[in-house]
């Protein structure tokens, strides 16, 4: 009876003599939303680590075959809940590409707005919950706290909080509301101080740095030959950013920034560089709003659009975009009808969890908890 | 036998322990959402109202105490059943057996057993602590929970060595291990105007012993039998009034160890240049009384200020601590209490 309850354990997994099997997820705190992690290990030392994942699958790629190119625009807020700004960027740079639509200045500027206000929301969250996987409550309610302004600010300009469907094909939906200029820069100011008692309160904290440093290094080169990408890669010391390497958008005319990691507190490629590389992101991004405010040209957010996108069938395009969880490509394949033959979106955090077994031998299930947190893993994204 | 005796300590403590130490308790659950509710920029608990007066949430313990009756009391498949019930109760007693021994005011009234040993006999009582969370665990027939109660069984046996030890320098500097001598003892003035608080006396024994009393608890930064983003805890199986039972027990434990830190660190119920040798009576003593509950309670913030700001250590990190730093450390403490002695 109690055996028939247990788990199954997948094929894959070979269980020496001695060796206990943990299930950890799909529902575990720490395994942001529903990702399976299982573990064989002896005590609490971990001796391999298999992803289970496809608990969040819904076929969107699937669904992309079905539906016209505008329509489908809500379905990419799904592949990433976190960063949904950057997948309706992404899709809708994609299809621009595919039709040869023209983006009127005002909207690009105002897209690169929405993508550096979304990519501090999703920061914001990862430094949240990894804080709070190594056992601090209090910044993540502090960080959260923060995110509520840029969700605030978000609501505002488009009307949703999470699930934006604000870059559209061709432009933006909505223009700045006035008034929102101030409330944006009035964040600003305040994030600065609020950085400032983050890495007070835990960022430097002594026991915090003692649980991330040194956890989970992934050198330069096993970074590379994983495909991992954005800030787990720059975390490792490679020096690339879409946004910067193979610019789009207006960021070629903003200055800013690209953080690697350093060894100052503890190894390249650690744990808690991965996390002081968000973090310096996010003031990054600050700065990149400021820029954009002040550079913000008058016209039109829409570009002349037909009414029904006809492509021809085979013809092919692709586009980058730098998400919070780096470079994500969508490569569109177009069909006979007004939807394309085939979608194809390449996601940081699947290439991110491929790394997490081969760095997960042999720790301690603490460690595993930080790694597994550090490289900000989410689940729709990996699963789409 | 004398029923007088029976009848003194019962009501005795009823009071200390059911009233006060479990009393406090409960309210500590409201106080350490509604604190971390301050820190954290919320509101807290606000919405449990009985006649739609909500009184800042107070009304939350009671609450939970009707909901964590009612709820499905669940044992999981293969538990051991005898263990799995036993367990919150083996956490829960000997915490409230050992409140036995604290002198919460002056004379021989304000305490239930005014034992020559008592210190020795409070850490006899509260080792039996460390049973309820490792059988509570390993009767569990669950992995977190087993991974749980191992950590549990591993931290508090080396705590306890050094809140053992923290405690002898006590001894030799008081020369006594009744907690109603030490409290006496304190009332002594340093150079005519300093109380001979333990804390003054042996400032490294504090600090050792509220970081040891701190893992020995279970309390954050040194949670790890919990670690609810990890394994969730050794409590993971348990459900309705055991669940709240072992809740309890840990707020519980959190008042005697804040009661104990005072009692032995921060002069107990003396207050600084008042009637040191608690003979006034009167209203003095329940002011005396009053300094015992105020100290108490600012040493259970102060617990809970490192419980809602640290982050947890890692397992091997903390059986290093307590091993290789907070044990040297002690004993070095009680060396150099020994040859200042030997000096005096």
């Amino acid at each position: 009876m109690v055996d028939e309850l247990r788990p199954e354990i997948p094929a894959g997994v070979l269980v020496e003599d001695g060796e206990m099997v943990l299930n950890m997820g799909p529902h575990h705190p720490s395994t942001h939303g529903v990702i399976r992690l299982i573990l064989t290990m002896d005590g609490e030392v971990i001796h391999t680590v298999t992803p289970d994942i496809g608990y969040l699958h819904r076929a969107i790629e699937k669904i992309a075959e079905k539906t016209p190119y505008y329509t489908f625009m809500p379905f990419t807020d799904r592949i990433d809940y976190l960063g949904a700004m950057f997948m309706n960027h992404g899709y809708a740079m994609a299809v621009e590409k595919l039709a040869g639509i023209e983006v009127p200045r005002r909207a690009e500027y105002l897209r690169v707005l929405a993508d550096e206000l979304n990519r501090m929301a999703s920061h914001l969250i990862f430094m949240g919950t990894m804080t709070m996987d190594i056992g601090a409550y209090t910044p993540f309610l502090h960080a959260l706290r923060e995110r509520e302004k840029i969700n605030d600010i978000i609501e505002a300009l488009c009307g949703a909080r999470l699930t934006y469907n604000y870059i559209r094909v061709g432009g933006v939906s909505f223009d700045l509301p006035p008034g929102l200029t101030g409330q944006i820069l009035d964040f600003l100011d305040g994030y600065e101080v609020f950085l400032d008692e983050f890495d007070r309160l835990i960022t430097y904290n002594e026991i915090f740095v003692k649980r991330v440093a040194n956890v989970g290094i992934i050198p330069a080169d096993m970074a590379i030959s994983y495909g991992l990408v954005g800030p787990n890669l720059r975390a490792s010391g490679v020096d690339y950013d879409v946004r910067r390497d193979a610019p789009y958008s207006v960021y070629p005319e903003l200055n800013f920034d690209v953080i690697t990691g350093d060894d100052k507190y503890g190894s390249v490629g650690d744990a808690f560089n991965r996390l002081r590389v968000r973090i310096a992101e996010t003031a990054q991004s600050a700065r990149l709003i400021r820029q954009v405010l002040q550079k913000m040209p008058t016209g039109p957010i829409m570009g002349k659009l037909p009414r029904k996108l006809k492509l021809d069938p085979g013809k092919d395009a692709f586009s980058r975009v730098e998400s919070s969880r780096g470079d994500t490509l969508f490569y569109i394949v177009a069909g006979g009808g007004n939807s394309p033959h085939r979608l194809r979106v390449r996601t940081g955090s699947f290439t991110a969890l491929s790394v997490v077994p081969e760095i997960g031998q042999g720790v301690m299930v603490a460690d595993l908890v930080a790694i597994f947190a550090s490289t900000d893993v989410i689940a729709p994204e990996t699963d789409r | 036998m004398n029923w007088n005796i029976v009848l003194a300590a019962t009501i005795k403590w009823v009071f200390m322990v059911l009233v006060f130490g479990l009393g406090v308790a409960g309210i500590l659950t409201w106080v350490e959402r509604k604190m971390s509710a301050v820190i954290q920029d919320r509101v807290g608990p606000n919405r449990a109202s009985i006649l739609g007066f909500r009184m800042l949430g107070l009304f939350h313990p009671l609450a939970d105490a009707i909901k964590a009756f009612t709820k499905e009391d669940f044992v999981p498949d293969g538990a051991n059943r005898v263990l799995f019930f036993l367990a919150p109760l083996i956490a829960l007693v000997p915490g409230m057996l050992a409140f036995a021994v604290l002198p919460f005011g002056p004379g021989d009234n304000l305490v239930i057993a005014n034992m020559d040993s008592g210190i020795i006999a409070l850490l006899a009582i509260t080792s039996f602590g460390i049973y309820g969370a490792t059988l509570g665990g390993w009767s569990s027939n669950n992995a977190f929970a087993m991974l749980g109660s191992l950590r549990a069984a591993a931290q508090m046996i080396s705590y306890e060595v050094s809140m053992g030890l923290n405690l002898v320098g006590m001894f030799m500097v008081f020369g006594t291990l009744s907690f109603s001598q030490i409290v006496y003892a304190q009332g002594h003035l340093l150079g005519g105007w300093l109380p001979e608080w333990g804390i003054v006396v042996q400032p490294l024994a504090f600090i050792l012993f509220m970081a040891a009393a701190l893992a020995e608890n279970k309390r954050a930064p040194f949670d790890l039998p919990e670690g609810e983003s990890e394994i969730i805890g050794y409590n993971v199986e348990y459900s309705s009034m055991r669940f709240a039972t072992f809740f309890l027990s840990e707020f519980f434990e959190v008042v005697l160890i804040a009661a104990i830190v005072t009692v032995l660190f921060l002069g107990g119920w003396q207050i600084p240049w008042l009637d040191p040798k608690g003979i006034a009576g009167g209203w003095i003593r329940v002011l005396q009384v009053g300094a015992f509950v105020v100290k108490t309670l600012f040493v259970i913030w102060v617990m809970m200020l490192a419980r809602w700001t640290l982050p947890r250590f890692r397992y091997d990190q903390v059986m290093k601590l307590g091993w290789k730093i907070i044990l040297p450390l002690s004993l070095l403490n009680i060396l150099v209490t020994a040859i200042v002695l030997a000096m005096l």
